[in-house]
Formats: structure tokens, sequence, C-alpha cells
């Protein structure tokens, strides 16, 4: 059984806990600095941004069917996976078409979520990652634990051990300028000689097909530079209607992700190699893949598919900033992960229904979202869901003796006195675990028997 | 099969909404940032935006040449076309020049002299397509990239530049250079591209 949430956050590394801290909070700090410095109402810009997204999912089948065109008469080859084996499936099957046996992949959350990488590797073809955080994670057999910053949790010093200890460095040397000096070393190579780039994409315009495609490190465009064949696997909800809409949602990705404008590398693609295209690779696939998006489309939490994945709403989020990614066991971590991942990877509900319950529901999330999601609203429905199909709450305090108690007025008014009582009793030391658990997390104010019904009372007559 | 199931499940749900949002009318001038753009110059705004994301803005090759020199990047690639413009002043103050790239060799080039297609002045970022630098290596594989521009291809807004799409089926917006803040948040500089981006103005 693994760890619910809140006993991994309990059970955290003081150390992983600061780094999660740190980071989450710069993120925030500079989202908020840069979006109202840029703009006199940043508010609107996000329920726009978020209006043009109900629309395209309210109309998903048509926008779906445009991109499918608009990228097939562009000479790209279109294919479509229903789950995360077929996903995984047509890709390797391309892969082998073309007689590939090393790659390099850019940083792609829809990849993490099929485990790509692993896969691949069992199937005897050598898939790099690229993105410098993702490069450690897979040194180290890790987990990403923050969409955007997937080292999050992770140190200098434990970089620079993996580092030694993988032969990417002949010393040790926890110098961040050296660790990336390095890694530049080591992976340009692996670009020049790899057959083929694996990319995800941030959005996919319906009206001509261009992908668009964020990095900073420019891993995405140096993996694409010197081969001849692209593969892009993208979610089906990454469609935006037009290229205009792009202005709306590259604005906002950037400067919510990490405080910048736009990353330092924006590519966007629509064709392979072509005679207006001399350079770049000769194959072109995208991959549309589903693996829950339809069923999460159908349910009441639709909205969760507006995400752009800029981890805002980790950033702010009280409760991962405590817990860390890891803690939400799933690739999505945070309060859209508390949200995306129960329901995506339909099994998984039960399983995760621990997750909407993990937030005090601040609504921090929901101010911050570039696409105006109510999460708050989607943890109550899921919430709901777990009630109604009486899912178990794990470790929590049983809370019927409390309902017979407050539901029943005479021995609500008689537990009331009696608990004067109880300011003189050891209950720290009752050997009840329930109540132990719960004066755990908290300290009982004095008991004043009742007073307050006492005076309520008497004024109303 | 995966086409139609997926279709066909979108459409259970899409046909049985009751009500459908709306395209939002809007106009893309809501997205420009007015502080970004208070110089009427374009190529001032461009120059104070780039700088901004460190990039380095320059109006003249000796610039160039002196930065070069100064950083002791000394052996570079000039895409052939810019040869006789750019190319042979730095031949003629000592550095040396190729024009051709040698994919085998990427590692020898300290910088790479490329056509940009145009700029935008109020993300200060360098536009990039096939149709004018057809060598994406010779941008991405040295330590310094030369993104060569000319006045009127300087675009006002991020809208302006996505207007200008046209038909190229590839094309990069570089805002700055190649960073990373992945290790604990710190800035470093040239991860996999180069570590100084510079605009030269002609």
């Amino acid at each position: 059984m693994p760890q619910l949430i809140d006993t991994y956050a309990r059970e955290i590394s003081d150390e992983k806990q600061h780094s999660v801290i740190d980071g989450s909070t710069k993120g925030t700090d500079k989202r908020y600095s840069v979006l109202f410095n840029d703009y006199e109402d940043p508010d609107s810009l996000r329920k726009l941004a978020g209006a043009i997204k109900d629309h395209t999912l309210h109309h998903l089948d048509e926008y779906l069917e445009k991109s499918e065109k608009a990228l097939t008469d562009r000479g790209v080859n279109v294919h479509f996976a229903s789950s995360d084996e077929d996903a995984r499936q047509t890709i390797l099957s391309i892969l082998r078409q073309h007689e590939v046996t090393q790659l390099t992949k850019s940083k792609s959350m829809a990849a993490e979520e099929i485990h790509l990488n692993p896969f691949l590797i069992e199937n005897g073809i050598d898939c790099l990652e690229s993105d410098l955080g993702e490069f450690i994670i897979q040194l180290d057999g890790d987990e990403p634990s923050h969409i955007v910053k997937p080292i999050i949790h992770k140190n200098r010093r434990g970089i620079a051990e993996t580092f030694l200890r993988e032969g990417i460095a002949p010393d040790y040397n926890d110098d961040p300028e050296t660790i990336t000096r390095r890694a530049r070393v080591h992976l340009r190579e692996k670009y020049m000689t790899a057959e083929a780039c694996i990319t995800g994409a941030n959005f996919v315009c319906s009206d001509t097909g261009r992908l668009a495609l964020v990095t900073n490190e420019g891993n995405s465009r140096f993996g694409m530079a010197p081969n001849k064949l692209h593969i892009a696997l993208v979610g089906i909800e990454k469609i935006i209607p037009k290229e205009r809409d792009l202005s709306v949602f590259l604005n906002l990705l950037g400067r919510s992700a990490t405080g910048q404008q736009l990353t330092v590398y924006t590519e966007f693609i629509n064709g392979p190699k072509s005679e207006n295209q001399p350079d770049g690779p000769e194959h072109m696939h995208v991959v549309f893949m589903d693996n829950g998006r339809t069923d999460v489309l159908a349910s009441n939490c639709r909205e969760i598919l507006r995400c752009i994945r800029c981890s805002a709403c980790q950033n702010v989020c009280p409760v991962y900033r405590q817990a860390s990614g890891h803690a939400y066991r799933s690739v999505y971590g945070g309060p859209i992960g508390a949200v995306l991942s129960p329901i995506l990877f339909g099994k998984r509900f039960p399983e995760l229904a621990d997750l909407p319950k993990a937030s005090s529901l601040c609504g921090a999330c929901n101010e911050v979202c570039p696409v105006d999601i109510p999460i708050p609203d989607l943890l109550l429905r899921l919430r709901d869901k777990a009630k109604r199909e009486e899912v178990p709450s794990e470790g929590a305090i049983p809370m019927s003796p409390f309902a017979t108690l407050a539901t029943s007025p005479s021995l609500w008014r008689t537990a009331m006195t009696m608990s004067k009582a109880m300011n003189h009793l050891p209950i720290q030391v009752a050997p009840i675990k329930p109540l132990q658990d719960w004066l755990g997390q908290r300290s009982l104010p004095e008991s004043h028997g009742g007073d307050f019904r006492k005076w309520l009372k008497e004024r109303r007559g | 099969m995966s086409r139609s199931q997926i279709l066909s499940k979108i459409r259970e749900t899409t046909d049985n909404l009751k009500e459908k949002a709306a395209y939002p009318d809007y106009d893309t001038s809501v997205m420009h940032s007015a502080v970004k753009l208070t110089e009427p110059d374009l190529w001032k705004s461009f120059s104070a935006n780039f700088k901004a994301v460190n990039g380095r803005a320059m109006d003249c090759v000796a610039q160039l040449i002196e930065f070069l020199d100064g950083n002791n990047q000394r052996t570079g690639y000039c895409d052939p076309d810019l040869f006789d413009s750019i190319g042979s002043q730095l031949v003629a103050a000592g550095l040396t020049v190729e024009t051709s790239y040698d994919r085998d060799r990427y590692d020898d080039y300290q910088f790479g002299i490329t056509r940009a297609t145009g700029a935008i002045a109020e993300s200060g970022s360098l536009i990039i397509d096939d149709f004018k630098t057809s060598q994406r290596l010779a941008a991405l594989s040295p330590w310094v990239h030369v993104g060569v521009l000319k006045k009127d291809e300087i675009l006002r807004t991020i809208p302006d530049a996505i207007t200008a799409f046209g038909d190229a089926p590839n094309i990069i917006w570089c805002t700055g250079p190649s960073k990373t803040a992945d290790v604990e948040g710190i800035l470093i500089e040239g991860v996999h591209g180069p570590g100084e981006q510079i605009a030269l103005l002609v």
C-alpha cells in the first residue's frame, strides 16, 4: 500500500522540503510581479484564455479533425492513440519502421504519463532525456516532482554525486555552472548521433496544424536540428482553435510558469523538411493521445482539461510546498494533480481518492491559474464522488459518533455540560487511538461547558 | 481504430452538452504589454527588451569584432550570403571565418553568424526560419550566435509576429541565450544552445 499524501508529507526530509519550498515560493513571486508589471488587468486575460479553452473542449471533435487535416495536408503523418499502450506501440512502430536505435527526447508530460522512456529502453531503443532536469531524473531512476522544474526536490550535492557515479563527470563538482557545462558536452554528442527526436507540444493550432513548443534550454531545437525524424506526442486537449490564440496562451504560459514573457526558445512546426524548409527532419509524425481525456471530458470535472501545464498552482499551493510532488503518487503533483490524476488514468480513482481531500480549499490555485480552472470546486466534486461511491477514507477518524452527538440537542447539551470536566482530565494520554491521532495535530482549547448556548438562550428570552 | 473511438467518445459528450461555449470575441491587441513598447523606434524598444533577457543588441560590425576578440571567440561560421558585408570584415580583423558548416566539427565553431528573419520588439526575440537560415546547427552549436537583422524586419508585438508566420513550416523565436534554472533555481546560461545571443542590425 503506497503512502497516503499526509503520511508522506509528515515524513519528508527537511532538506527535500526546503528545496521544494524555496523553489515554489520563488516561482510564485516572479509570476506575480511579472504579470502585474506587464498588464493593467491580468485577471481578464486568464478569463479570456479559459473561455477559449472551454470553447475548444466543447467542439473538440471538430478541432481535432481540423488539426489532423491541416497537418496531413502539410506532409505530416498523423496517428491516434486511445490508451497509453496504444501510444507506446504507435511510437515504437514508427521508430522500428525508421530503424531507429538511438534518440533524444525533450521534456513532455504526456510522455511521462505513459512512461515512454523505460518502455523504449526495454525495447532496445536508447532513449535519452535532454532537458537538464529530466536528464538527471533519468540518471537517478527517479520521478519528476514538478511540472516545470522536475528536480525541484534535489540539490546540487546530490546531482554532483550522480554525475560522478554515472561517469558524466570525472570528479565531484557541485558548482551549478560546472554541472551544466558537463551536461552540455555530454548531450550535444548524443544529439549529433541520435536518429530521431521525440517531443511533446504545448499547443496545436487547428487552423494550420502548427505545433508550438517551448523550452528554455533549446534541447528540443538541438534534438531536431541534426536528425531525420521528429515524433510529437500530444494530448488531444492541447488543441486551440487558431494561430491568433497563441498570442493569449504564449503570453500567459511563460509568465505563469517561470515569470518570463516568453521562454527562450518558442518553436512553431507544421511540417517536415520541404522546399520551403531546407533544414530539419525529413519525416514528421504527430500522435494524438486520449489516455483518459475523453473520460475526463465526459465527467463533471472537464474544466481541468483547460490546463496548459504551467505549474503556477503547484508553486502557490501550501500543501504542495509542504508535501512535494512525489506525495501525489502520479506524474502530476499539486492541485492540478489532485484533480487530474485520480480521474485521468481511468481506474485510479479509488486508489488516489485521498488526493482531493489533501487541500484546505484556500483557493490560491484558482487565483493563479492562467486558464481560470476552478480547482477548489473540482476538488469538492471529487470528494463528493468519493462519498457517493463509498470510497473509505483511509486513515481518517470515524465521524459517526460526532454526527449522532451533533444531531441530538439533548445529547449535545449534556455533552457540553460534561465537557467542563475534561479540563481536569488527562485526555492527552487516554488510550483511544482516533483521539490520539486527532490530538496529535491540534490542541484542544479549554472548555467553557456550553456558556455560549446559555448566553444565547437567555438573550433570546 | 483509435481515431474513430476517440472522436465518437468526444461526440458522446459534446452532443449532449446543454450549452456549448462560443468562441470569445476579442482583439489580440489586449495581449500587448504597453510598458515594453514605450520607445517609438522599434530598434530601440527591441534592444531594451533584448537586453532585459540578457541578449546583446549591436548596430555595427566593429562592435561585434570587439566583442568576439575581447572574449577570445576567434573562429566561427558565417552565412555565405553575409560574407561580403560582415564575414570579410572579421577576416580583415584577424578572425577565422568559414562559410560552410561542417557538422562533424560542430564543436569547433565558437561563433555562428546567420540571417534572422525578423525580430519582435515587445519581447526582445529574434525570429529565425529556414527560408533565410539554412543552417540550424550554426545558430545552435557555437557559444555565440549572431542573428543579422534589418530595421524594417522588426515587428512590434507578439500578435504581429504570429500574423507574419506565413507558410513557413518551421519558425523559432529566440528570446535571449539558452538557459536553465533546474539546479536549485540558479540561472545558468548556455545549456545546449548559445550562451551569448547577439542581434546585429545592418
